[in-house]
């Protein structure tokens, strides 16, 4: 219980299932300090919008509590939680100009007349779009309606705010500014935020803290960085960023190192979910942390491959060699002059550092 | 597709041709030179695009001729024959070719001139000889009651004092005038003479008038049937008033349905569904008698009512407005929820819940966010059931009884009964007018609709 006091909103030992068979939402913990942005991010169906609509009362959760500044949640009506909510298609009343939809939830509270108009026009201030106050959510681009829906959820001055893929419908460029202003406007107000995304650049760009979702179980609940450059697991390595899988058999397992027998040799790396001498492991790597004709001293991994395919990226060649009898393991070369002079069929050296090297769980 | 590609290849070039021209309006002197040579590229181009539109256009002409020939032979000839005959009036001037004209000087002061009764008496005669007077007589009397025997017996009459038609000729004026008021004594009225004016036109605006309970009198003009006669206006509104309460009741009904089949899971909403559409496998006759079974004296309501103590004396619920009301509602209901479905289905969940977590009670929320949004559904349906059911004639015909009957019954009984099929027409057209009006009325609210909705 001190925890859900400590922290503003807490799921504790939240489960969901729809049907009576299957769980969607598997023992969901998370807690989230007052100001926080925290982003649930996975893939379609891993639960995480069921998690979001049970914090926002439209669905209940079968077992465990949901804590909002302290108080439990799971039976108030989602009218009375007072929390903000931003829809993937935005949700703007269609037969109200902008100025009602965002007057809405302030008349609701029954505020005056003077202090709505005030507060409306605040809000419109705050998105920088005062001129489409009398007009219609049909007649603004997508961008706009984006923040106006924003504007609508933060107008009545909610503690907590939730985004349900609010960037979905818009095209990248948009996607890409939104993702900034919001951010911005999070470190103006202060509000707490808990997003929802299955986009890893729009949660890496703008959170605090990522639970990252797979099959209704959270896989990791992290700050950025430290999901880029500790996944936890396989999972989690594979859906953020790109890395490289090198599937293996635990050799010798020590506390920091450990040697890992890929077909027939051997790489050293940092253990972090194996247990055992003889597990099945998958090593990853991430292809900027690989170096082409390194020196001894430079790293503690050296083995021979022979380039595939360059891809000429601009800042750096995306370049696939053949290693260890794979031909999908992927080094992003920089765009430095001595780099340059490397051409398909030839035959180099790579290596990488064993701290880099993370011996995680096998994939099935 | 190639269609299409041919169009996008056109667009490019046309864009850069139109910005050429506007930037030469701008800033003449350089670009005046190549002007020309671009306005007919233009041209070619548009000439190309219209050539390539034409094709298609042509096509979906002839996919539409077969429809169009069925709506023209099945819907406008019919309607525009029933038009004209609601306003045509040839027998009068074909029949009484000479008094109409000699009434025309006439101007409704006193009695008409000798004239008048002269070529009056001769064609009496005539159409009196050659049968045409009976039908003749009974058009009149529609306009004027005492007409047709007025006519019948003059005519007779005059045939037996006059020989022949020639005769009537060579008599002077004033004396067949005598005659004629000897035949009978009412052909000393004004108000005879008037309705033979009244009528004389090819067109007339008569039978309207009769439809509208007003009537040409006997100086010409157009004043309202005695209280007595009054039908039709109380009818035409009767059933505006009877519409107007079945399309009430299927929206009161209908709405709940509605929303029903639009947010339950397909599972249960298809059963729904199949129970809405239910009725339409069945006859209407069927369905119709099967509540003359239901709410009659001795039925299966006032077995019910009686046997629970709600009543004591069983009630008269059909062949009256209540049974026309009451199957007519059932009758329409899928009309009224289909639209309002088709409207709801469109609606996202997610509106509603987005006024709920901005602080709306459910009711609120309804009533704010959902409702307005349903409006163009809500117009749709009430103006299908509402225009269905002011021209619906066999359920009132069947539960009707007398205090039940619509104007469709009126116009049936003109067409079928009195075989005054102007009249009917006059009825049929004074609905087709209503229906006109509402569907202008729906558009500019519609119009509004979409303008606020989506």
């Amino acid at each position: 219980m001190s925890t859900a006091l400590n922290h503003f909103v807490s799921f504790q030992n939240v489960q969901k299932t729809y049907d009576g068979d299957n769980l969607v939402v598997k023992n969901f913990n998370l807690d989230i300090a007052q100001g926080e942005f925290v982003t649930m991010l996975g893939p379609s169906g891993s639960g995480k919008t069921t998690c979001l609509m049970m914090l926002a009362g439209f669905e209940t959760a079968t077992h465990g509590e949901i804590f909002v500044d302290g108080t439990p949640v799971n039976n108030l009506a989602p009218h009375k939680r007072d929390i903000g909510m931003v829809f993937q298609n935005y949700a703007l009343f269609p037969h109200m100009t902008i100025a009602e939809n965002l007057a809405f939830p302030l008349q609701v509270r029954k505020l005056p007349q003077s202090v709505i108009e005030e507060k409306v026009k605040k809000a419109l201030d705050m998105i920088e779009l005062p001129q489409v106050a009398g007009r219609r959510p049909g007649q603004l681009s997508g961008g706009q309606q984006q923040r106006v829906a924003l504007a609508r959820a933060l107008v009545f001055e909610p503690k907590l705010v939730l985004m349900d893929e609010p960037l979905g419908a818009l095209d990248k460029q948009l996607r890409e500014q939104m993702q900034y202003e919001i951010k911005h406007l999070h470190e103006k107000i202060g509000i707490t935020v808990l997003y929802v995304t299955h986009d890893q650049t729009e949660a890496l760009t703008m959170s605090d803290r990522i639970a990252v979702f797979n099959e209704g179980v959270v896989q990791q609940l992290a700050s950025p960085t430290e999901l880029y450059e500790k996944p936890a697991n396989s999972f989690v390595a594979q859906f953020i960023g790109e890395n490289n899988k090198l599937p293996g058999k635990v050799a010798q397992l020590d506390k920091e190192l450990c040697a890992v027998n890929v077909g027939s040799q051997q790489v050293r790396a940092l253990p972090v979910n194996i247990s055992a001498n003889g597990d099945h492991t998958t090593l990853s790597i991430r292809p900027e942390r690989i170096m082409l004709n390194p020196s001894e001293s430079q790293c503690d991994n050296r083995f021979d491959a022979e380039i595939l395919e360059m891809i000429y990226h601009g800042d750096h060649l995306r370049t696939r060699v053949q290693l260890m009898d794979r031909d999908d393991f992927i080094i992003k070369v920089p765009n430095a002059s001595d780099h340059m002079e490397i051409r398909t069929g030839d035959r180099v050296t790579v290596g990488w550092q064993s701290q880099d090297c993370r011996a995680l769980d096998a994939i099935a | 597709m190639t269609q299409n590609t041919s169009n996008v290849a056109l667009v490019g070039p046309a864009a850069i041709a139109e910005n050429h021209i506007n930037s030469g309006s701008n800033d003449s002197s350089p670009d005046s030179q190549k002007a020309p040579e671009q306005r007919i590229r233009q041209q070619s181009l548009k000439q190309q695009l219209q050539k390539a539109e034409r094709r298609n256009r042509i096509r979906a002409f002839l996919l539409v001729v077969p429809l169009l020939l069925f709506i023209g032979i099945t819907f406008v000839l019919p309607i525009s024959n029933m038009l004209y005959r609601s306003i045509d009036n040839p027998l009068i001037s074909e029949k009484l070719p000479q008094t109409v004209s000699a009434l025309e000087e006439w101007q409704f002061d006193g009695l008409p001139p000798e004239s008048a009764y002269q070529a009056l008496a001769l064609e009496l005669v005539t159409l009196h000889n050659n049968k045409d007077l009976a039908k003749v007589a009974s058009r009149l009397n529609i306009e004027q009651s005492g007409m047709r025997s007025l006519m019948t017996r003059s005519g007779r009459k005059l045939n037996k004092a006059f020989n022949s038609g020639t005769e009537i000729a060579s008599y002077p004026a004033i004396e067949v005038k005598a005659a004629v008021i000897k035949a009978d004594k009412r052909w000393g009225q004004q108000k005879y003479w008037a309705s033979i004016k009244n009528l004389s036109g090819r067109f007339t605006l008569s039978y309207y008038l009769a439809a509208l309970d007003l009537r040409y009198d006997e100086n010409g003009d157009i004043v309202s049937q005695p209280e007595n006669r009054q039908i039709y206006v109380p009818l035409l509104l009767k059933t505006l008033g009877m519409s107007l309460l079945i399309t009430v009741v299927c929206l009161v009904l209908g709405y709940p349905v509605a929303y029903l089949l639009a947010t339950l899971p397909d599972r249960h909403s298809n059963l729904l569904m199949i129970m809405v559409l239910l009725p339409f496998w069945t006859s209407l006759l069927v369905r119709t008698t099967s509540w003359i079974v239901l709410l009659q004296t001795e039925g299966v309501v006032n077995d019910v009512l009686i046997a629970s103590g709600l009543i004591s004396e069983r009630i008269q619920m059909v062949h009256n407005m209540f049974g026309t009301v009451v199957a007519m509602s059932h009758i329409l209901l899928p009309f009224m929820i289909l639209p309002l479905y088709s409207v709801m289905k469109s609606i996202s969940p997610s509106y509603m819940r987005a006024a709920r977590s901005l602080g709306a009670t459910p009711a609120h929320a309804f009533i704010k966010v959902y409702m307005p949004q349903t409006l163009p559904g809500i117009g749709a349906g009430a103006l299908l059931t509402f225009i269905l059911s002011i021209g619906f004639y066999i359920t009132p015909a069947l539960v009707g009884g007398r205090s039940g009957q619509m104007i469709s019954n009126f116009i049936a009984y003109h067409m079928q009964t009195s075989l005054n099929w102007g009249m009917a027409a006059a009825l049929g057209g004074i609905l087709l007018a209503v229906v006109l009006l509402l569907y202008v009325l729906y558009n500019r609210l519609a119009g509004i609709n979409t303008l606020t909705a989506r």
